[in-house]
């Protein structure tokens, strides 16, 4: 399933320009996302992977050019029909950023209060399930301080499942995970992927992870100011003649 | 990938229907089309109860068209531990259901017993935490006094430029907000003792009270709550960001003492800052205070021969160095509370609080000792 050129899309970005203040970050970046596939957002440090990600959740709106997610433009959308979208994206941050006054199990519980009628029990049972699934069943009721780095992040992403969204958005998911767990997550999102057809949008920069899961991905850069690469990484990786692509993927200085 | 069979809020897809038989006991409940959180929300009443005083259930969800976690909540709940499950012929349902399952096998955390309530254990345990409280305090002071002591015959290792931000921002930037108070609180005690005073005819005497009140106690003890409130959280705020942020042990392993380096310039700069101003609110409440005798039909001639008659420099000196001792104790509880404040993020919330709490109730026992003393030196 890695290049379905027929699945529907839903993500659309076309000629979509940051900038703070007159700096720009980026500009006339396009690009389409399928359904159902793992789309890697990739780039050097301040290279804008993390605004991209913001204007694709709606949280900045673009300085130029459109976006549209599951067929709907964050700008133009207010009241119900903003909550609806939200309903069907999750997003996990970077550092998981739960609730610190709240149990694993009521961050998890919190989007599902928020957008369905359930009753305690039931969203109960969905936590349960959730942070099962990403390896935490044993921590349901610890605090986010009281647990490891990389069990946020799998609480993060427990809570951005509870609603079964149709895109997750993943900000650095492997980034300050020792090898083994970043793994595991990576596992956890191809499963996702493959099982649920969840489609994924994931910012990295950790190679193997994006060699891993992804089926294609885009590349920003700083000095470029917008996109160098697109297309399914592997061939990138061996067949790209753009000096910083192959600087990227074999780990070379520039 | 034919199996992504969730399709959110269609309105072409039938919402899920729900259907019970009971017969001796078994109950066979059947649920079919689309069971999302809504759906589930909706017949959650229904479902259970029907399901409560069955024996045996069958679930037959063969025919269920798409499933999500909701849904697959309202099935396993409902189920029980020992249901028949007749599994959904739609693989994207099938999938989440068994998911849904999955998450809920693993191991799980064990059920947390209420702890019982003793009253004695309670009281112990919290006795013991402030006598802890107590001692780490005590052990703070006693390190920054050794420090500042270090310090002292070496004073090229003090952080100059450090200490003269924080004079700043705890000195020059509250000027404006004690000539305000001040000069209200001057206001404010002169016209109210003018009140009882008229009627014995005593208003000539009300310079002496204002400027003995102001100068021995209201301008030293009003500027420490406005340290306190000002540049006491902020310290506890700043120092407590820091140990979140591991900065603090980053000093640690640097070589570099985290008192010398963060605590002494605060509490030196706190030290000195007081005086100032509390002479600002001498200085400022005194004005206020003549500007009611004039409207009371008094010239400024008047009330500074008041003054000059009636205050000595050794008020004024003794305000001044009850106001040092202030600024000392509220720069240290700041940076005490900031320096053992927890981790995450309630903790440096809580570590401003406990600066400001801290250091006004130290600020009143101590004005209450600086009474004693006084009033035994004859001062």
């Amino acid at each position: 399933m890695t290049e379905n050129p027929d699945a529907e899309t839903v993500i659309t970005a076309r000629d979509v320009a940051m900038g703070f203040g007159g700096r720009i970050i980026f500009k006339d970046v396009s690009f389409d996302v399928r359904r159902g596939e793992v789309f890697v957002i990739l780039g050097g440090s301040g290279c804008g992977k993390s605004t991209l990600l913001k204007l694709l959740i709606g949280l900045m709106p673009p300085t130029r050019g459109e976006i549209s997610v599951l067929d709907g433009d964050w700008t133009k959308l207010e009241g119900y029909a903003r909550r609806r979208l939200l309903q069907r994206i999750g997003v996990m941050w970077q550092s998981g950023a739960l609730l610190g006054s709240l149990t694993l199990a009521e961050n998890v519980m919190l989007p599902v209060e928020a957008h369905t009628k359930l009753p305690e029990k039931a969203r109960a049972l969905i936590a349960s399930a959730k942070l099962g699934l990403v390896g935490l069943g044993d921590a349901v009721g610890k605090l986010p301080a009281e647990i490891s780095g990389g069990m946020l992040k799998r609480a993060g992403i427990a809570r951005a499942m509870a609603l079964d969204p149709e895109i997750l958005f993943l900000d650095e998911p492997s980034a300050g995970l020792d090898p083994i767990t970043s793994a595991g997550l990576d596992a956890l999102i191809l499963s996702l992927a493959r099982e649920t057809g969840t489609t994924f949008v994931v910012v990295t920069h950790e190679l193997q992870s994006i060699l891993a899961i992804g089926d294609r991905c885009i590349m920003l850069d700083k000095d470029a100011q917008g996109l160098i690469a697109e297309g399914d990484p592997k061939k990138l990786r061996d067949e790209s003649d753009h000096p910083t692509v192959r600087a990227f993927f074999r780990r070379e200085a520039m | 990938m034919a199996s992504a069979g969730r399709v959110h809020g269609s309105p072409t897809m039938p919402a899920a229907t729900f259907s019970a038989e009971a017969a001796d006991g078994r109950l066979r409940l059947r649920f079919a089309g689309r069971l999302d959180a809504a759906a589930a929300a909706a017949q959650w009443q229904q479902v259970h109860a029907v399901a409560r005083d069955a024996e045996h259930i069958t679930l037959d969800v063969s025919d269920l068209t798409s499933l999500d976690s909701g849904g697959a909540a309202l099935l396993v709940s409902a189920a029980g531990a020992e249901a028949t499950w007749e599994e959904p012929r739609d693989p994207g349902a099938r999938g989440v259901l068994a998911r849904f399952r999955a998450g809920l096998a693993g191991p799980s955390s064990p059920e947390e017993r209420p702890r019982s309530f003793r009253p004695l254990t309670r009281l112990g345990a919290a006795t013991m935490r402030l006598g802890g409280h107590v001692q780490e305090r005590l052990g703070f002071l006693g390190e920054t006094v050794l420090v500042a002591l270090a310090i002292l015959p070496r004073p090229w290792r003090l952080r100059w430029a450090e200490m003269l931000r924080h004079l700043d921002e705890a000195g020059t930037r509250a000027f404006p907000l004690c000539i305000l108070l001040g000069t209200l609180i001057g206001v404010i005690l002169a016209f109210q003792s003018s009140v009882p005073m008229r009627q014995f005819g005593a208003e000539i005497f009300i310079p002496q009270l204002v400027g003995i009140s102001l100068t021995r106690e209201l301008g030293p003890l009003l500027a420490g709550v406005i340290l306190a409130g000002r540049t006491g959280s902020a310290y506890a705020a700043e120092l407590g960001t820091m140990r979140v942020n591991e900065e603090v042990d980053a000093l640690r392993i640097m070589g570099l003492d985290p008192l010398a380096w963060l605590v002494v310039p605060r509490v030196i700069a706190s030290t000195i800052v007081m005086p100032a101003l509390a002479i600002v609110m001498n200085v400022t409440g005194l004005i206020g205070m003549a500007i009611v005798m004039a409207s009371l039909g008094f010239p400024p001639v008047a009330v500074m021969n008041q003054l000059a008659e009636w205050l000595s420099l050794g008020d004024l000196a003794g305000g001044l160095g009850k106001a040092a001792v202030f600024g000392l104790i509220i720069g240290y509880i700041g940076c005490q509370a900031g320096l053992s404040a927890g981790r995450g993020p309630r903790a440096v919330g809580d570590a401003a609080t406990s600066a400001v709490v801290g250091g006004i109730v130290a600020l009143v026992v101590l004005d209450g000792i600086f009474a004693i003393l006084f009033f035994r030196l004859g001062w």
